[in-house]
């Protein structure tokens, strides 16, 4: 058990997928402008992350290796993260219109958020397990989400702040997801 | 040479399976029209009047899902508008209807600061100002009609121009907007 949860934190906090091990960077700069989009975008990449790790390690585990088809695992993955970004889309669309419509073409963008097949090859180059692979997308979700928050709620907060005129914008995001970034390195030190 | 074969089979399976899934959530999961345009409806007045420019509420709903401004439907009110704004994501914005609308205001004369030259009640138009030489002038707030021409010609600047406040006593009824037709008694129809 404390096994498990070990790698929770340590996907959470010390390898954090967006400030630490820079994958999908790219919603985590462009829905991070308002806190509630945030959340959504939080709540859709947690189902698909957690889905898409488990499922790929089906695959995997039983249709490629039986068959000694390893070179197709890429493929297979990117198909695999298409069609449960594709469920969720859907899934989004008939719960709430408003959601689907801050998240825009971000949600569809899912299917090329680097963290999502990197999540899937990872389990893979670890050597997880069928519930090491189920906690270990989770865990990155779960990291995405809290950092993609963080970040928006600051951003709110930057855009009211009195910033100067050449970094108003996108430079002042930039570097503070850099001193994001160099916090989250200080977790390094937590799990020895 | 048979390993390609069993790849080529595996991945169709595969997407053939996965093809089959979408097809079926996508029935289950179907959305008539769009859910968007429905949720802003339900919001508007359904007074179908017409005063946003749009043929009545349901097509105005779509062009705000479609971008256009949420601040054109003065039945709604500020309220409406909030609730628009709210629902398709965008920061609210005073109404353009309340935005021609002014507050009245009546002007004041600061009675221990006039002089008592008369010059204010030359100026106005309407002879609401009431006085005489070298005694202290007042306005009557019920003929004043706000027009600022008495501002200017005070010697001493003791002529103020106040908002109405709206209180029982100078409550707007309306009464004219009833229309009143005087029938002369003597023509007989």
């Amino acid at each position: 058990m404390s096994e498990y949860l070990l790698l929770l934190i340590g996907t959470v906090l010390v390898n954090n997928f967006v400030l630490v091990k820079f994958l999908g960077l790219c919603p985590f700069m462009g829905v991070s402008s308002k806190l509630e989009s945030a959340i959504g975008m939080s709540m859709a990449t947690t189902f698909v992350l957690t889905l898409a790790s488990v499922l790929s390690y089906l695959v995997n585990q039983y249709l490629l290796l039986p068959f000694d088809l390893d070179y197709l695992r890429t493929m297979s993955f990117i198909l695999v993260i298409a069609v449960v970004v594709q469920f969720t889309e859907m899934l989004v669309q008939k719960t709430s219109a408003s959601l689907y419509r801050a998240l825009g073409i971000y949600l569809p963008l899912i299917t090329t958020n680097c963290a999502v097949l990197g999540v899937a090859l990872l389990n893979i180059n670890e050597k997880h397990n069928f519930f090491q692979s189920a906690v270990y997308g989770f865990g990155a979700a779960v990291g995405f989400s809290l950092v993609l928050i963080l970040f928006s709620a600051m951003r709110e907060r930057l855009a009211a702040a009195d910033v100067p005129l050449p970094f108003r914008g996108g430079a002042i995001a930039m570097i503070t997801a850099g001193l994001m970034s160099l916090a989250f390195m200080g977790f390094t030190g937590l799990v020895k | 040479m048979s390993g390609i074969f069993i790849a080529i089979i595996l991945l169709t399976v595969l997407a053939l399976f996965f093809g089959l899934l979408l097809g079926f959530a996508a029935e289950k999961f179907k959305v008539e029209g769009d859910p968007l345009v429905d949720q802003l409806e339900a919001l508007l007045p359904q007074t179908q009047c017409g005063q946003c420019g749009y043929p009545g509420c349901r097509p105005y709903a779509e062009a705000i899902a479609n971008g256009d401004k949420i601040n054109k439907c003065p039945p709604g009110g500020a309220a409406t508008m909030e609730k628009l704004a709210d629902m398709a994501g965008v920061d609210p914005e005073p109404l353009t209807a309340t935005e021609e609308v002014q507050i009245k205001k009546v002007a004041y004369i600061r009675e221990d600061e006039c002089i008592g030259c008369t010059k204010c009640i030359q100026a106005c138009p309407v002879d609401a100002i009431l006085g005489t030489g070298k005694l202290m002038h007042t306005v009557i707030t019920d003929y004043c009609t706000g027009c600022d021409l008495c501002v200017e010609p005070c010697p001493v600047d003791c002529i103020d121009m106040l908002p109405v406040t709206q209180n029982i006593k100078t409550w707007d009824w309306k009464l004219n907007a009833i229309p009143v037709k005087t029938i002369d008694e003597d023509v007989k129809c």
